[in-house]
């Protein structure tokens, strides 16, 4: 089963370098346990473009579809057997990027 | 039979489904064809029957959903925790730390204590529909999420300890006292359930104070059962009980919890101290004895742990038999604000004013009291009281 974990920012600031190293460790505790499937950090969501192709007639909208001071900062996608297990992990990866992080499962 | 259906299955609607279609063709069948040697196993296997033929459907519909049930059917192979219960599996399930507080006792009175949507409804006075949204939500965010059937491991089972409690204490107090105005007014399996419940938790974490604390209340509680109410069905206070009917093996066990925690000799949380106040009441063979002072002593420190104005309202009660009702009454007046809307601070009122002869306003009290009771037997109490006025 697949999780989704996004990291919330809410204006704490940017990633400190101490930040950084926890997110590494935690990182490689993602690999070497299995439980790793991809990861990425985010920009500010300020040079986001929304792109609606619904009509037929591609409408390009400048910034991010949402305004909102929190913000999706970066995501981890995991390989867990079930909820305690992602949200154990969540729990540590909250630590490490000193940021809120939700948990949502795949379809 | 669900709890074993869910685990098999990994799907509350399916186990409850499955189960209902059992009994119904049970139903359907017996009394043609008799009943069959082993009716439980009967109804076992045809639930499971049930439960596979609703997944084939359902797989047609889509394969990752039957894919995903395959992965959650871990039966029977996964070497078993502690304790293999399945019933305490699904409690775990139902009060995991990932759904609402609120949402999990009532889906644990649905799951575990087999109420109806509506009783719960009642119980936690909101609509029956509403309360239907949020099980049925509860049911499918455990089935997207993955929500485990299991019991967590001895690791991991102290930090869900205190919601697991808050849970199995208010499942208690529901068959202690239930809240539907056409339910019985004593539910004894949702008890019953809670206490053995209970037992087993105390079983995984013997030295943990507050697990203990809550068996032992609950056992002094429902050693009181069968005098908790007349032959006509009325509420008996505990003042006016036949303590001859208690029964003595649970109070026995109730003081004997009791003692073992005094002599930890650790500060007691909030169910050691009601677990105690009831050691005292448990003690006396008459009401008379009752050692007062040493309840409000426990009230007293009940409050620094948790000063609620219904902590303060059952401490304005034992203040009344050591101070007298005037002062008592002071007190319960000043909780008017938080608890106009409880039927428990109308009855304490209207008892203080009677016993301090202000008939007049001791019926207003009582009509306020059974306009806000749900317990039919409260209420005939009550109601008994106001008619005896003078």
């Amino acid at each position: 089963m697949q999780y989704l974990l996004s990291v919330i920012h809410d204006g704490t600031g940017v990633t400190t370098p101490t930040e950084e190293a926890d997110i590494d460790t935690f990182n490689e505790r993602l690999q070497a346990e299995g439980y790793w499937v991809f990861a990425g950090g985010l920009g500010s969501p300020e040079p986001a473009t929304v792109v609606d192709n619904r009509n037929g007639e591609v409408v390009f909208t400048d910034g991010p579809f949402v305004e909102s001071k929190e913000y999706l900062a970066g995501f981890w996608i995991i390989e867990a057997p079930d909820l305690d297990v992602a949200l154990e992990l969540a729990t540590e990866g909250s630590k490490s990027c000193n940021r809120k992080v939700e948990v949502r499962p795949f379809l | 039979m669900v709890a074993s259906l869910a685990r098999r299955f990994g799907d509350l609607d399916i186990a409850e489904d499955a189960a209902a279609e059992a009994f119904a063709t049970a139903v359907a069948r017996w009394p043609g064809d008799g009943v069959p040697p082993n009716p439980g196993a009967w109804l076992t296997t045809t639930g499971n029957r049930k439960a596979i033929d609703r997944i084939r459907r359902e797989s047609k519909r889509g394969d990752k959903h039957r894919e995903a049930l395959m992965v959650h059917d871990d039966d029977p192979h996964q070497p078993l925790g502690v304790i293999d219960d399945e019933r305490l599996r699904l409690f775990f399930t139902c009060c995991h730390p990932a759904l609402a507080p609120e949402t999990r006792v009532a889906l644990t009175l649905r799951m575990v204590g087999g109420l109806t949507v509506a009783e719960i409804a009642r119980a936690f006075l909101v609509q029956e529909t509403a309360m239907g949204q949020r099980i049925t939500r509860a049911k499918a965010k455990i089935k997207a999420a993955r929500i485990p059937y299991r019991a967590p491991s001895a690791q991991d089972l102290p930090a869900r300890v205190t919601g697991v409690l808050a849970v199995l204490f208010l499942v208690f107090n529901e068959g202690y006292l239930a809240t539907g105005a056409d339910t019985d007014p004593v539910r004894h399996d949702l008890t019953a359930e809670a206490i053995r419940l209970t037992r087993l938790i105390q079983g995984l974490l013997p030295d943990d104070g507050e697990v203990t604390g809550l068996l032992a209340l609950m056992l002094l509680t429902e050693a009181r059962r069968t005098t908790r109410f007349s032959a006509g069905g009325e509420l008996v206070p505990l003042g006016e009980q036949d303590r001859g009917g208690w029964d003595q093996a649970l109070v026995a066990e109730g003081h004997r919890l009791v003692r073992e925690r005094l002599a930890a000799g650790v500060a007691p949380g909030r169910y050691q101290i009601l677990a105690a106040i009831n050691a005292v009441h448990t003690s006396s063979r008459d009401v008379r004895d009752t050692d007062w002072s040493q309840v409000v002593a426990l009230y007293d420190q009940l409050v620094r742990l948790d000063p609620s104005p219904i902590v303060a309202l059952n401490r304005a009660i034992a203040v009344a038999e050591l101070d007298g009702p005037e002062v008592a009454l002071a007190t319960v007046d000043r909780l008017e604000h938080a608890l106009a809307g409880y039927h428990a601070y109308h009855v304490t009122r209207a008892d203080l004013l009677r016993r301090l002869g202000r008939s007049q306003q001791a019926r207003a009290a009582y009509d306020n009291a059974i306009g806000l009771a749900g317990n039919s037997a409260e209420i005939a109490y009550v109601t008994r009281r106001r008619d005896q006025l003078a």
